[in-house]
């Protein structure tokens, strides 16, 4: 699958295309097929997004966008090294799922 | 230190004021990104990973504690509670929202600081020497006259686009703290032979995909001549530096291609021609920001000697401590290198902490080191035990200056969009095996990047590692036998590379080989020169 990502322009926050808004959250990544740009360009230029792009990505066991590469995957989670800092604090084996 | 003047606050906070504005069309839409990109650039604001990034300029290392507690206020107010001291000696901040930058950015302004030229093709923050002003075996204090290279450099018209970034160095020292032959300029302040000051200039040096070491261009430019000399060899690197390729754009590759002979000679009949012109700073400015620089009130006839009759103290204190040219100080570097902790963090208490404690015992001063700690520079050695208490409490008490656990690190993929693998966990976990064993083994610099920009310096480390992209997995190569001091050197690579485990395995096997090879008095790095790299790729791959 293709996702799309980028960041919020105000707060910088990584953010994921749902497919009608955008998420902080890498479950929510709906898949944008051939759509990529045309969404992006949309998106950027309402300013609800900077500086998008798209990567590919499969779904995980539980159905979950995994992105493909681990640059990605760090984005969708945070830092590795302060799980405390990442979208699922509660978890300090989370780390493990980026790799 | 120094002070702003009238007209140092005055164009900072015009920046400020700029830079809001530019932050209100952007976030209005009136600027794209590829037309705000580079102006926030210019203020040192980036898009990492997760968020924008904020790195502050902290010239040549020096903070004040007023300064420093703002850093830590920063901290709390607009970001999530800690910093990263780099290796540039400046502060990054790695979660700041974007609607918030101008308002920090005041903040710093209100205590002297900002975040200009911090990043673009500019001359960015001149580091120094971490122990200038206190350093026993300094000819002057360079400080000075990093100052003044800061005041020329900043929003030098001439110099605002050169054709890729340019880091210049000064020390005053015969030992080198600042990895001064590894930057595009390094200048060594030295007395000739009739005693009058001048620079060394050392230039072409660099880290990154091309690592050089800078050779010598000029052995002694007059001090009241070194700004124009400065200038002349900015301006032949602005005039035929690469701007077509930005892999060959630095002004290494540029004196490499010409050689260094032609460089200096361009460089020579540049200056002559400046010289005609008059450009150098006038000698009462010199002195003006000198006088900013006065050593402060120590004491006479302190005590010259440390109680160590605490065993842990003692052992922190044979690592931390770093001779004073006044008796009875000491200069003492405070560790942010815990075991298994994050090279460079250090939390907003933390910073908050180590500005009080620079209130009360060093004089208000503080320094960050290019190796990513801290350094109050006027301590009586009196005061150390109770002071060293402090630390501890705050975890600031790490005994391991220069052993195997103060390792620098850049932040790497964890935190930075050009990095190829992550640095922090191969630096904790190394730091966690050699732990038992780091007072045994001595000095030794290693030193982590993520990638070949060698934020990290890892073409400098004793053993240095750089993390790449192996197919989209993390593979690690070793290097071994770099020196960023006055024995500069350049790592060279082991062979393959290693996964995450393997590469901190190979560390250790690396470093148990010098334990067993070692002879008296060796450094890691002086017994890998007397038996070269062989024996190491034996335990390594054999």
């Amino acid at each position: 699958m293709r996702i799309l990502t980028g960041n919020d322009l105000k707060a910088g926050a990584v953010v994921w295309w749902t497919g009608y808004d955008w998420s902080r959250h890498v479950e929510d990544a709906a898949d944008v097929g051939d759509q990529a740009d045309a969404i992006a360009a949309r998106e950027e230029a309402a300013r609800r997004v900077n500086a998008p792009y798209a990567i590919e990505a499969t779904r995980d066991a539980g159905g979950t966008p995994r992105p493909a590469h681990i640059k990605d995957r760090i984005r969708a989670l945070g830092p590795t090294v302060r799980p405390d800092l990442t979208l699922k604090p509660a978890d300090p084996a989370v780390g493990n799922w980026v790799i | 230190m120094y002070i702003y003047d009238e007209f140092d606050q005055a164009m900072v906070d015009a920046r400020v004021a700029e830079f809001r504005d530019q932050v209100d069309r952007r976030l209005a839409g009136k600027l794209s990104e590829d037309q705000f990109k580079p102006l926030r650039l210019m203020n040192g604001l980036y898009l990492q990973l997760h968020a924008y990034m904020l790195r502050v300029a902290v010239p040549y290392g020096t903070l004040n504690s007023a300064q420093m507690r703002l850093l830590g206020d920063i901290a709390d107010k607009y970001d999530r509670g800690y910093g990263h001291f780099t290796t540039r000696q400046n502060i990054q901040y790695n979660w700041i929202r974007l609607e918030d930058a101008p308002d920090i950015l005041a903040d710093l302004a209100r205590v002297g600081m900002h975040a200009i030229q911090t990043s673009g093709n500019c001359i960015r923050n001149t580091t120094s020497d971490h122990f200038a002003g206190a350093a026993a075996d300094e000819v002057v204090d360079p400080r000075p006259y990093a100052e003044l290279i800061r005041q020329w450099s900043s929003f030098h018209p001439e110099f605002s686009y050169l054709p890729r970034k340019f880091k210049m160095a000064v020390i005053a020292s015969q030992r080198d703290r600042a990895a001064m032959r590894l930057h595009d300029i390094g200048i060594r302040l030295v007395r000739n032979s009739a005693g009058e000051l001048g620079g060394e200039f050392y230039v072409g040096g660099g880290m990154g995909r091309t690592p050089m070491i800078a050779p010598l261009i000029r052995d002694f430019v007059p001090i009241d001549q070194f700004i124009t000399y400065a200038e002349a060899c900015l301006r032949v690197y602005n005039r035929h530096g690469r701007r077509d390729n930005k892999y060959k754009a630095r002004i290494k590759i540029l004196v490499h291609e010409l050689g260094a002979e032609e460089y200096a000679r361009q460089v020579e009949e540049e200056f002559a021609h400046l010289l005609t012109l008059g450009i150098e700073p006038p000698a009462r400015e010199l002195e003006r920001i000198a006088a900013q620089f006065a050593p402060p009130p120590f004491a006479s006839g302190l005590p010259d000697t440390i109680d160590r009759s605490d065993p842990a103290f003692a052992l922190w204190a044979a690592r931390n401590l770093q001779p004073h040219k006044a008796p009875g100080y000491t200069a003492l570097t405070i560790s942010l290198k815990p075991t298994g902790g994050i090279p460079g963090d250090a939390s907003a208490d933390q910073i908050r902490l180590m500005a009080d404690l620079a209130e009360r015992y060093s004089f208000d001063e503080l320094r960050v080191t290019h190796a990513q700690n801290i350094v109050l520079p006027h301590v009586r050695k009196a005061d150390l035990p109770a002071l060293w208490r402090e630390l501890v409490d705050a975890g600031l008490g790490s005994p391991n200056l220069d052993l195997a656990g103060d390792i620098i690190a850049c932040p790497g993929l964890d935190y930075c969009s050009l990095a190829n693998a992550r640095s922090i966990p191969v630096a904790q976990q190394i730091g966690e095996r050699l732990a038992g064993k780091e007072q045994d083994i001595g000095e030794l610099k290693l030193k982590i990047s993520g990638c070949i920009n060698a934020c990290g310096h890892h073409h400098a480390g004793h053993i240095g590692i750089l993390g790449v992209d192996k197919k989209g997995v993390e593979n690690y190569q070793l290097l071994l036998g770099g020196s960023e001091a006055e024995d500069v050197s350049l790592g060279k690579i082991t062979g393959p590379g290693f996964d995450e485990a393997g590469v901190v395995d190979a560390v250790e096997k690396v470093t148990d080989l010098y334990l067993a090879r070692r002879e008296d008095g060796e450094r890691f790095l002086d017994t890998y020169r007397r038996i070269g790299v062989e024996p190491f790729k034996e335990v390594l791959y054999g």
